[in-house]
């Protein structure tokens, strides 16, 4: 019991920032028209590829071959997850053109 | 000179975090304005704005103070590396984005996001060596190098979660990718639920016990990896196709979790607040879309929906009528309002122009056109908005379910393009059917419908349509497109 208050106050403030985070994102989604529930889906998609400063991380202190080559993987995994994420986002919204 | 270096690293850790505090904030603004039609497009390029002064900004200014004990260790190779894997990525990424058609959308969210998991995936595995290394001393084992450990002990569950979670992700997404190109089909196997839970509850025994340190064998990492692996693919693998959308917005949220675990093991805001939006606002989304479908999340999971209950439905008799075009555009002209009811069939057919072009000259007739939009036709949430967007349907046009179901009533003509389980009285009077209870169009109580079906298959559910035996409703059968522009040029010929 004793450790497991020690690791919330540890990383207290991490842990602060995950349930304000879980607020603000029910609250950014949560009056979405179903018009936008796909372009939606697809930009959080391209957001998470944020993982990929994970992979940048790995890569730029890799000191074996073994982490080289997976951090390298992981990188160009990464950058599919967020260029292909973006893009097919903006592809969408491009066709909700204003129409007066 | 040591001096001069030590500040400006510390000038770089300082930038960095300041990089860092406006990529998240562009994350919250990108998405806050992605949940609005007007503005969705910039918040999108905020959010990518805000994603490549993070990345940038790790490549030149993360970890440059871990040389400073007067080794200057040669990272060309590790740059190279870096910029290298983002120019294929971006390359690959970018052809496959631009090159994918509209109803190939869904399938393709579900690969970035499959890569996104991979990604968080390899970043555990690769941590979880480098953690290895750090407390290994020689001829150490796991138990003993845990002794004085603690902060290893949360970093290595952080590691286990990042792989099991990131390893679900990834391979249900390239199941849901696959069953969305129709290459993969609904398998159920005997059992399939107790040997998922019993899956999921050992990959969780096994990286607890790990953590807790009690497996000492240091491969229990790929054990993990590969069961987790299976669990994605087994965990998708018997959900039916029409359920895919859900599916592919839980794995996103997973995805997202995955990344913030990362986010913690390097102690990166960027990262933690990123992931945590995309799980918590991806959780939200799949909860909406399961209620627009009228089912609990848990019954989409284990529903099995298109499966096991086949055959039990009651038997549908009667005849059905075919209509001709011509038939049909004269009962389209002489009506007051027509409401066109999009599905599957007018994505796949391409028949979103065409569909705009009938619109137009019905309007110019002086008839009264909508386009009535069920929550979940298509493959995806919205995916007939974008569709018809993309042909410059305006869309206050395109009225949604709860809202165009009084108006049949006083609707003279439906016409349903390519649409089957969302008009299926069955989910209304048949409880054996297992698309009963999902909130459906009321298209029967409008005067007459049309469908348009390129044959009597059933649709995706899998099941049989008594809509189409309905003595007010007929059948027009063909291509989406082809009937579509048939039509057309019927109503201009009519003048």
């Amino acid at each position: 019991m004793e450790s497991i208050f020690s690791f919330i106050s540890e990383h207290q403030l991490m842990i602060y920032l995950v349930i304000l985070m879980v607020f603000v994102g029910i609250e950014l989604i949560e009056k979405v028209p179903s018009v936008l529930h796909t372009p939606l889906m697809s930009g959080a998609n391209a957001i998470h590829g944020v993982v990929i400063i994970g992979a940048i991380i790995i890569t730029k202190e890799a000191d074996s071959v073994y982490a080289l080559v997976l951090g390298t993987i992981a990188v160009v995994l990464g950058t599919l997850n967020v260029v292909g994420g973006f893009v097919v986002t903006d592809r969408m919204l491009e066709m909700f053109k204003k129409k007066k | 000179m040591n001096l001069f270096k030590i500040e400006t690293t510390d000038f770089s850790f300082n930038l960095l975090q300041v990089i860092y505090l406006v990529g998240s904030v562009s994350f919250m603004v990108g998405l806050k304005m992605l949940s609005k039609p007007e503005s969705a497009r910039k918040g999108n390029l905020i959010a990518a704005f805000g994603m490549i002064i993070a990345i940038f900004g790790t490549i030149f200014l993360y970890g440059n103070d871990s040389g400073d004990e007067g080794v200057e260790i040669d990272k060309t190779i590790n740059y190279l590396c870096i910029v290298g894997g983002i120019i294929v990525g971006t390359i690959i990424g970018a052809m496959m984005a631009k090159k994918v058609k509209m109803t190939g959308m869904p399938q393709m969210v579900s690969f970035f996001n499959g890569m996104g998991g991979a990604c968080a995936m390899i970043i555990s595995l690769v941590e979880f060596d480098k953690l290895l290394e750090r407390i290994n001393s020689p001829g150490g084992n796991f138990k003993i190098m845990f002794e004085g450990f603690e902060s290893d002990m949360t970093d290595l569950g952080i590691i286990f979660l990042g792989l099991i979670i990131g390893g679900i992700s990834f391979a249900g997404s390239m199941v849901a990718f696959g069953k969305l190109e129709e290459k993969l089909k609904d398998i159920t196997l005997p059992g399939q639920q107790f040997i998922n839970i019993g899956l999921l509850i050992s990959i969780l025994t096994i990286s607890g016990f790990a953590t807790a340190g009690y497996i000492e064998n240091p491969n229990v990492v790929f054990l993990v990896l590969a069961l987790s692996l299976l669990y994605g693919v087994l965990f998708v693998f018997p959900i039916g196709g029409a359920d895919m959308p859900v599916v592919i917005s839980l794995l996103n949220s997973f995805t997202g979790v995955a990344a913030a675990m990362g986010g913690f093991l390097y102690g990166n805001k960027v990262m933690l607040i990123g992931g945590i939006l995309v799980g918590s606002a991806g959780t939200l989304l799949t909860v909406v879309m399961c209620k627009a479908m009228n089912r609990s999340l848990l019954n989409v999971l284990i529903g099995n929906f298109g499966g096991g209950s086949k055959g039990e439905s009651k038997e549908i008799t009667g005849s059905i009528k075919e209509i001709t075009k011509s038939d049909a555009a004269v009962l389209m002209k002489y009506s007051k309002k027509v409401v066109i009811v999009p599905g599957y069939g007018l994505a796949v057919a391409q028949a979103q122009h065409v569909c705009h072009e009938l619109e137009q000259i019905l309007e110019d007739e002086g008839v009264e056109v909508k386009y009535a939009i069920h929550p979940v036709a298509g493959r995806m949430p919205g995916h007939m908005n974008v569709l018809l967007a993309e042909s410059n349907v305006s869309y206050d046009k395109l009225i949604e379910m709860d809202e165009i179901n009084p108006e049949f009533k006083t609707t003279d003509v439906v016409l349903i393009v390519g649409a089957n389980d969302v008009v299926n009285p069955a989910a209304k009077n048949d409880p054996a059917s297992p698309i009963f209870g999902m909130p459906i169009l009321d298209v029967e109580d409008a005067a007459h419908t049309i469908v348009m079906k390129r044959s009597m298959k059933a649709g995706y559910a899998g099941i049989e349509n008594e809509l189409f035996y309905k003595p007010k409703n007929s059948m027009l059968f063909g291509d989406a497109k082809k009937t579509l522009a048939d039509l057309v040029s019927e109503l201009k010929s009519l003048g």
